[in-house]
């Protein structure tokens, strides 16, 4: 709670989503809840990146479309500049529409192959914003020289492009009604070995030129620790432990970050070292364990992790870890 | 003494090997002419970006390169100290499962969506042995104990879609190794899993390498599974094996400067790095490949020698070769100890 509140772009208070599970036709009976996201609280800082890991079905991406308000939270807010953006209607929500914008994994998906770069760049300024033609041609020609494109590419179409330049047409796309955030899911994991670079040194220097903040969603460690300045660790809904990225890589306290750097691949053969190999696969978010998520997976697991939810702690300014070791 | 000992260490023997693809307006140079070999018990793997012909050699060596528009032209794939290139097609249905398997990518497409596990392994094990059922069962639940799949007797009448990621890609490393083969071809096998879930399907693999004496030709394009995984590696570039060497070889001193600026361009998880090396550009079309060195046109160090003549193959140290002419003792350039492309590493 010892944010800073002056530059704090965005905040997430407790935020919960549950799907509920439904069986039968007609009388939809609800039988279950899936808990996607159940109360996650962190803060994303004006110019920087706030990187989210975990594996497949901790949640991430839920928590990204409740920042999209593409879904809308079961409990908890999320404030941006201190407003309520779930009680956002009418211009105000269009305009969060601008604020927020969003870069996805698969640029094969996400372009409409039926429009011309042109438009996919400058749909977020006509549907949101009042712009002249001229205007929007300008802004996009702009756009498109900072990622890297040249302004003629402006009438072609995605086919035309590689993955690459489709992911810089994605950039230029969210860039272009200069926001405030942009939800990176996965932005790098589709493309080339020597591509990821690129893309990856565009979105840090387009960072600095707009001082505009990412939500960085990646389950690739290396790639978070090279982007995010802060980390948060989710396991089944729930961020586990939440530090500064450099704390948190080199001072990894939670088993369950201490099991995903291990599992994660070395950069040289001689750097390989599994001290915690996990057994089995993450349990169903429909019925998680009791207490400590992570206790049927734990390789310190004591009695009462399967009893006590672990509260989270601040074992340093900054770095908050949820488990009963410490 | 050594070279009847390689000889009969040596698994499989790729010599000069080329597969086109022939398409009405072009011919799709994938593998352009590459050698490599492969001894028992031991993991090569192959690296390069999307469209360097990783996947082309892969079907090469299973014959399996899509006809009509897809042929191997030229060399030489000797598995068992038989060219497999000579054989018949009814020939090949004997080579393939039995000498040489194949594991793919997604798990989700390699499985039949509508029959049980139990029956496609029961499959795969009929090719191998002709049994009664009852033996042919135990057979199978063998054979899914062997990839540490827990419960395995209830397992066999589970469809693949009430299996995880992890589990349906340990099913398809079974029925790939039902037959006993000397060699597995893993294309991209752990790109589809979770970290966690990676890390124990290449732990199983090499368990069982360990236990079977099982060659593993790797295809990938991550480092670290190269540096986890493999003994020796291959780099690909446009259809051609740019270097090879054993991976301490290529992890610590790499020679070709696409080699060096691939490994700088993958972000560390072990330290800080302030700024990633990037490769400009892209690689060229198989379709349109310049006449010199492939690399050249994005290479920092090319000369005008890179564009004009392919470079020859340099041997470096035991086993290491690398495609450069930066490495030629007649080299005007920048000297090659220099080639460290700048990383920004902040130490």
């Amino acid at each position: 709670m010892a944010v800073d509140t002056n530059n704090t772009l965005l905040e997430v208070r407790g935020l919960k989503k549950y799907f509920p599970v439904t069986k039968g036709l007609i009388l939809m009976k609800t039988i279950g809840h899936v808990q996607a996201v159940d109360g996650i609280s962190f803060s994303i800082k004006q110019g920087e990146t706030v990187g989210l890991v975990g594996e497949s079905g901790c949640g991430k991406t839920t928590t990204s479309k409740l920042l999209l308000r593409l879904e809308r939270p079961t409990e908890g807010e999320i404030l941006l500049e201190g407003k309520d953006i779930n009680a956002f209607r009418g211009s105000e929500l269009q305009e969060y529409r601008t604020t927020v914008q969003a870069v996805f994994q698969d640029p094969w998906s996400s372009l409409s192959p039926r429009m011309r770069v042109r438009d996919i760049v400058s749909e977020p300024l006509v549907v949101n914003r009042n712009v002249t033609a001229q205007e929007r041609n300008e802004r996009v020609s702009e756009v498109l020289q900072q990622v890297g494109l040249h302004s003629q590419q402006a009438t072609n179409y995605p086919h035309e492009f590689s993955g690459g330049q489709r992911q810089r047409i994605a950039v230029a796309s969210a860039l272009v009604s200069y926001p405030k955030l942009i939800v990176l899911d996965e932005p790098v994991s589709a493309l080339d070995v020597s591509i990821r670079a690129q893309v990856m040194n565009l979105l840090k220097d387009l960072q600095e030129q707009y001082n505009v903040s990412f939500l960085l969603i990646a389950h690739n460690l290396a790639t978070v620790r090279y982007m995010a300045h802060e980390t948060a660790v989710m396991y089944l809904g729930q961020i586990v432990e939440y530090a500064e990225t450099e704390e948190l890589y080199n001072n990894a306290l939670h088993p369950y970050t201490k099991a995903l750097f291990s599992a994660a691949l070395p950069s040289h053969p001689d750097l390989i070292r599994e001290d915690i190999v996990l057994q089995g696969e993450v349990p169903s978010p429909i019925n998680p364990p009791t207490g400590c998520r992570f206790h049927p997976r734990c390789p310190f697991a004591m009695p009462q992790c399967s009893e006590e939810t672990p509260v989270e702690k601040e074992v340093s300014p900054g770095h908050r870890v949820s488990c009963h070791l410490y | 003494m050594t070279a009847v000992q390689t000889a009969t260490d040596t698994i499989l023997e790729v010599n000069d090997l080329k597969t086109y693809i022939f398409t009405r307006t072009a011919t799709v140079k994938a593998v352009d002419g590459i050698s490599f070999n492969l001894r028992k018990g031991e993991t090569l793997g192959i690296v390069g970006e999307s469209g360097c012909g990783k996947t082309m050699t892969a079907l090469s060596l299973l014959r399996l390169v899509p006809k009509p528009a897809g042929r191997i032209v030229e060399g030489e794939i000797v598995l068992n100290g038989e060219d497999i290139l000579q054989k018949s097609d009814d020939e090949m249905r004997d080579v393939r499962g039995r000498q040489i398997s194949m594991i793919l990518q997604d798990p989700q497409t390699s499985l039949n969506p509508v029959f049980t596990i139990g029956n496609q392994l029961r499959e795969a094990l009929g090719i191998a042995h002709r049994e009664n059922k009852g033996s042919m069962l135990s057979r199978a639940v063998d054979a899914l104990r062997k990839v540490n799949v827990a419960a395995p007797e209830r397992r066999l009448d589970d469809y693949p879609h009430q299996m995880s990621g992890g589990m349906k890609q340990r099913v398809v490393g079974a029925i790939a190794m039902s037959c006993e083969p000397g060699i597995i071809i893993a294309d991209e096998p752990t790109t589809a899993l979770d970290v966690t879930i990676q890390l124990q399907y290449l732990r199983l693999l090499k368990e069982i390498q360990a236990e079977t004496g099982l060659a593993i030709i790797f295809i990938t394009h991550d480092f670290g599974v190269v540096a986890r995984m493999c003994d020796r590696v291959a780099v690909m570039y446009a259809g051609r094996i740019i270097e090879q060497g054993d991976v301490r070889d290529i992890f610590s001193r790499p020679a070709h400067p696409y080699t060096q600026a691939l490994i700088n361009s993958v972000p560390k998880l072990e330290e800080r790095v302030e700024r990633l090396y990037s490769i400009d550009g892209q690689p060229p079309l198989l379709s349109n490949l310049p006449v010199g060195c492939r690399f050249a046109p994005r290479c920092p160090y090319a000369s005008d020698r890179c564009y004009e003549g392919y470079p020859t193959t340099y041997h470096l140290a035991e086993g290491h070769y690398a495609d450069c002419w930066a490495l030629d003792a007649d080299w005007e350039g920048i000297p090659i100890e220099e080639f460290v492309p700048p990383t920004g590493s902040a130490g």
